[in-house]
């Protein structure tokens, strides 16, 4: 049988060529893959570099730390200490996320809440990023879990930096807090530092307001990482920039006898160096804890903080608006003697009230004082004589003169939120509801009701520029890193020598002077008096009844219906020194605010921070009308 | 009409002879590729011989003994083994589905005493052995009858029926495309090849909505947009290109390959094997890669139009196209222009049935060069 007959010709011609065909067929496949290896490796490469070096090369952040607060003198008020923690790697994690939550759960407490922000937080990162799981952790704790580590895969034993406030509550309004960041705080603010999970922020006061100051800036690890995220070697190190310390004007001391003073009282303190406005001390009453913020707080702790009516959170030295009441006067009493109004001859007679149209105005003595000339209208706080004053100023003298004491704006303290008072003018209601300014308007206003209010820290800011006569301001922070928080020297205010020296004098006469309303409660130590001026602060309008028969005792009523109790001061009186405003709310009923105001003016003096040297790091020269020491 | 003298044919050729004449310059690039993938092994484990170099090593040994043992055994006992290996390899392949353990998802494993064994690669070799002998004595028209046809095509469609259930969709893919490239080679008509293409085309969304797991259809959808899901199924494609990219012109140099190294490459001692070498080696040594298999594929080529009867050719031509098949979806998978299904790259990807089945094909090739001069007559069953 033939071998090779037609059929098999034909087949083997059929296979040749097909052969060959897909012989074309693979050589073109094999040009598409070299095609491909030349988009991949040649036009594309530089862009593929860049990315392997990304896989392989992990920038970790590193939180420099934050900067501290000192007070004047060099204490600690605000630092950073040693925080244990756990952090939790979820790529490493082999059991699972959960599992490992639990497994830490055994040796530490961990509450349900806690692991599921943990879960959260996991989420919200790649898997290589460590999460910290739980922090500030006792020794003991922390040595459970490294001890129980060969168990724990994925589990970062860490030590870390946490904020710390030494004096708890004592400084809380100034200081604020940090707290970790909320999804607001992240809009706008590109720090890469907020990235860092568990990085905490200054949420109130200095920590707020000099947060990018505190924060400094990230530091950067450099390492190669493998795919699970483990760090095979460092390449480069970055250290960060620490976050630059601030130095405050408060004496710790000072603070910590105010904020005792205070106690549990619903108040608010303030001391200031008259010649510069510096804040020696500032205390609102009750404070709260500010490590709670920085550790979490718990639901109930935040239900107890909100629900209190002594209102904890609230800094009532600025957030806090009253009306000034008899604490105004004094800005009255410079108003009619800016206007000559007020000469040495002017007199008031004061029969108890003061009618106007067919409105009585009532003095608080029933009565009357009697023919009272400026001063003795401070000393005795008399009402008529101050209705009467200002109807013949006219609110707009009053205003003036009022902005000029440091009412009525804000007084640019260094803390954020801050609240201010108002002072009226005619033009101001015209405009606000337009209705005509009525005389018995002024008449309100001129014992500091009605329409004025202010907060504790602008009645300071009015004690001070009387006590000293100048255009100062309060301020709060000496210091940032090396940078003196500038101002320029203090001027004069607008205001006449004769008129500052007389307001004193009624002041002085308010605690000094046998009749004053406040002589009771004078200092009497010779070279440490003070003078001042009460206020009562209405919370609720008197009935005609009350004018009639007598107005309700403030100690028959409910706490929430009491008066507010206000006094200013400065000291000494001869040459002042320290200036002074206290407010405790509800609080006018045995005037707790002037014995609290007393006391601490009297420690203040014979401390006298002032006169010591202070610790401020460097240029402390350079502070305005400061003698060196 | 018969034109040549057929003594040198009848004549059986000595031992000696065979291994003169075996393709000692096959061998060589073989050889030269396999050491390529060694060295690749050495270097994703981080400059070590072990866990995996020093086992391809041994295992390609091994493969080169068989190799030279297969290409001097006569090519007609390999036509006679050619049913008996199929049935065999049939046998294995329902035994995976029935005792074959679990891995990777996917039963594609047995173990046969020590040896674990894929019985799917088996089957490609087995079917190109089993559909030449079956072609080999039909004509052209009698390939395109419809009884032969349906014969080969169940001989096709029998093993790949059992390989997709495993599942492996990738080693189906090739059983279909060397079955069906035997057939087109054999001379099947056009009249059949154009409809036939036209089913496939009308097919594919059938499959697509009723045959694919869920793994293979994500397999899919990740391929068409692997930045999607860029951690998660997206992460083979996007880092087997990034290795293969970084590499640039002239690569990292051996053992600076970091995706491989610091494991951001799946699979990369199996299937994404090739990554390494393009990161280390660079669009230049990734070319040179390919010429060699280029190469390999031309010998095959020649070394089938060479061979005197239809079984040789059909049957060198087949193992090439095996070979050849695997090169082209792998290539194509690890550089993101096809979904990834899991086809390792032969001779440089790990593992020990790859390795044993592509040497054990080599072997049948040269067998083919070796006894390019053997007659088979159409209606023999060959020698045994």
């Amino acid at each position: 049988m033939p071998l090779f007959d037609k059929k098999d010709k034909s087949r083997y011609a059929t296979f040749t060529r097909r052969s060959l065909g897909m012989g074309g067929g693979m050589t073109l496949v094999f040009a598409i893959l070299t095609g491909r290896l030349y988009q991949l490796q040649i036009r594309d490469g530089n862009q593929y570099m860049t990315e392997a070096e990304d896989n392989r090369i992990n920038e970790r952040l590193l939180a420099p730390p934050r900067g501290r607060i000192f007070d004047r003198f060099g204490v600690e008020l605000a630092n950073n200490r040693r925080n244990y923690r756990v952090l939790l790697v979820a790529e490493q994690a082999t059991q699972g996320v959960q599992e490992a939550l639990d497994t830490i759960g055994k040796l530490i407490a961990l509450t349900d809440a806690q692991k599921k922000r943990v879960m959260t937080t996991l989420a919200q990162n790649k898997k290589f990023v460590p999460v910290p799981v739980a922090e500030n952790l006792s020794w003991e704790e922390f040595s459970r879990i490294n001890l129980h580590l060969p168990y724990l895969p994925g589990v970062q034993p860490d030590v870390g930096e946490t904020r710390d406030y030494p004096f708890n509550d004592e400084l809380v309004h100034i200081l604020g807090y940090v707290a970790q960041t909320s999804p607001d705080d992240l809009k706008g603010d590109e720090d890469p530092l907020l990235a860092i999970p568990g990085y905490r922020i200054g949420k109130r006061g200095i920590e707020r307001r000099y947060d990018s100051a505190l924060r400094g800036s990230a530091g950067a690890s450099r390492v190669e990482v493998n795919a699970y995220g483990r760090v095979i070697r460092e390449l480069g190190h970055e250290a960060g920039v620490p976050g630059q310390d601030i130095w405050l004007t408060i004496d710790r001391e000072v603070q910590q006898f105010v904020a005792q003073r205070l106690g549990n009282e619903s108040a608010a303190c303030i001391v200031t160096d008259v010649q510069t406005g510096d804040i020696i001390a500032m205390a609102s009453t009750p404070g709260y804890d500010p490590n709670l913020f920085n550790v979490g707080i718990s639901p109930d702790q935040w239900r107890g903080l909100t629900e209190d009516d002594h209102k904890p959170l609230l800094n009532k030295v600025m957030d806090g608006v009253y009306p000034p009441g008899s604490t105004f006067k004094p800005v009255v009493a410079m108003a009619a003697v800016e206007a000559g109004l007020a000469t040495p001859d002017y007199r008031v007679s004061c029969n108890g009230q003061l009618t106007l149209g067919n409105h009585t105005f009532h003095c608080w003595k029933k009565g009357g004082h009697g023919t009272l000339d400026l001063e003795g209208g401070i000393k005795n706080s008399c009402d008529v004589f101050f209705y009467e004053t200002a109807r013949r100023l006219g609110i707009d003298k009053i205003q003036e003169v009022a902005v000029k004491l440091g009412l009525g704006a804000p007084t640019g303290i260094e803390l954020p939120g801050e609240k201010s008072g108002f002072i009226p003018t005619r033009a101001w209601k015209q405009k606000r509801y337009g209705v005509a300014w009525q005389q018995g308007d002024t008449l309100s206003c001129g014992i500091g009701q009605g329409y004025v209010t202010a907060t504790p820290l602008q009645l300071a800011l009015e004690a001070t520029r009387i006590a000293s006569g100048k255009k100062v301001s309060p301020r709060v922070v000496h210091m940032v890193g090396n940078d003196l928080n500038h101002r320029e020297d203090a001027l004069p205010l607008e205001l006449s020598a004769e008129g500052l020296a007389r307001v004193r004098e009624g002041m002085n006469q308010v605690t000094n002077v046998p009749g004053g309303t406040a002589y009771a409660f004078r200092i009497s130590e010779p070279g440490f008096e003070m003078a001042g001026k009460t206020g009562t602060a209405q919370v609720r309008a008197y009935s005609a009844e009350e004018h009639l028969h007598g107005v309700t005792k403030d100690s028959a009523l409910d706490w929430k219906l009491r008066d507010h109790g206000l006094f200013i001061a400065f000291a000494p009186v001869a040459q002042p020194k320290y200036a002074c405003a206290c407010i405790v709310e509800h609080g006018a009923v045995g005037h707790p605010q002037v014995l609290m105001a007393r006391d601490i003016l009297l420690f203040t003096q014979k401390r006298d921070p002032l006169n010591m040297p202070t610790a401020y790091p460097i240029k402390a020269a350079s502070l305005p009308g400061r003698p060196v020491r | 009409m018969i034109s040549r003298p057929y003594a040198a044919a009848k004549r059986t050729l000595g031992i000696g002879e065979k291994l003169f004449d075996v393709n000692w310059g096959l061998v060589l690039l073989i050889t030269l590729i396999a050491a390529g993938g060694i060295a690749m092994l050495y270097s994703v484990a981080g400059g070590h011989f072990h866990p995996w170099a020093l086992s391809q090593l041994s295992k390609f040994l091994v493969g080169l003994l068989v190799m030279v043992v297969a290409a001097t055994i006569d090519v007609r006992v390999w036509m006679s083994l050619a049913y008996p290996a199929y049935a065999l390899a049939m046998v294995l392949l329902i035994a995976v589905d029935v005792a074959g353990h679990v891995g990777l998802g996917a039963q594609r494993w047995i173990m046969l005493g020590p040896l674990e064994i894929q019985p799917s690669e088996l089957m490609k070799i087995s079917l190109v052995l089993a559909l030449a002998r079956f072609l080999h004595g039909k004509s052209v028209e009698d390939v395109s009858k419809p009884l032969n046809l349906g014969i080969a095509l169940a001989m096709i469609g029998l093993p790949a029926f059992f390989v997709v259930v495993e599942p492996n969709l990738g080693t189906t893919l090739i059983i279909l495309a060397d079955g069906c490239s035997l057939l087109f080679l054999a001379g099947l008509s056009w009249y059949w090849i154009a409809p036939a293409l036209a089913a496939v085309a009308t097919a594919v969304p059938l499959v697509w909505r009723f045959a694919l797991h869920d793994y293979q259809k994500a397999r899919v959808m990740t391929f068409l947009d692997p930045e999607a899901d860029a951690l998660g199924a997206g992460w083979n494609i996007t880092q087997a290109k990034i290795a293969i990219g970084s590499g640039g012109l002239s690569g990292k140099g051996f053992l600076n390959g970091t995706q491989s190294r610091l494991n951001f490459l799946p699979e990369k001692q199996t299937d994404f094997i090739f990554t390494n070498f393009g990161e280390e080696f660079g669009f230049v040594g990734s070319v040179a890669l390919l010429i060699l298999f280029a190469v390999v594929i031309f010998y095959g080529l020649q070394i089938a139009l060479g061979a005197r009867s239809q079984f040789s050719r059909l049957l060198a031509m087949g193992i090439t196209l095996n070979f050849f098949f695997y090169i082209m979806i792998n290539g194509l998978m690890v550089m993101g222009l096809i979904p990834v299904v899991g086809i390792p790259m032969p001779l440089l990807s790990y593992g020990g049935t790859a390795m044993l089945t592509v040497m054990f094909g080599f072997g049948l090739l040269m067998s083919v060069h070796v006894h390019r001069q053997v007659e088979i007559p159409r209606h023999s069953g060959g020698i045994i």
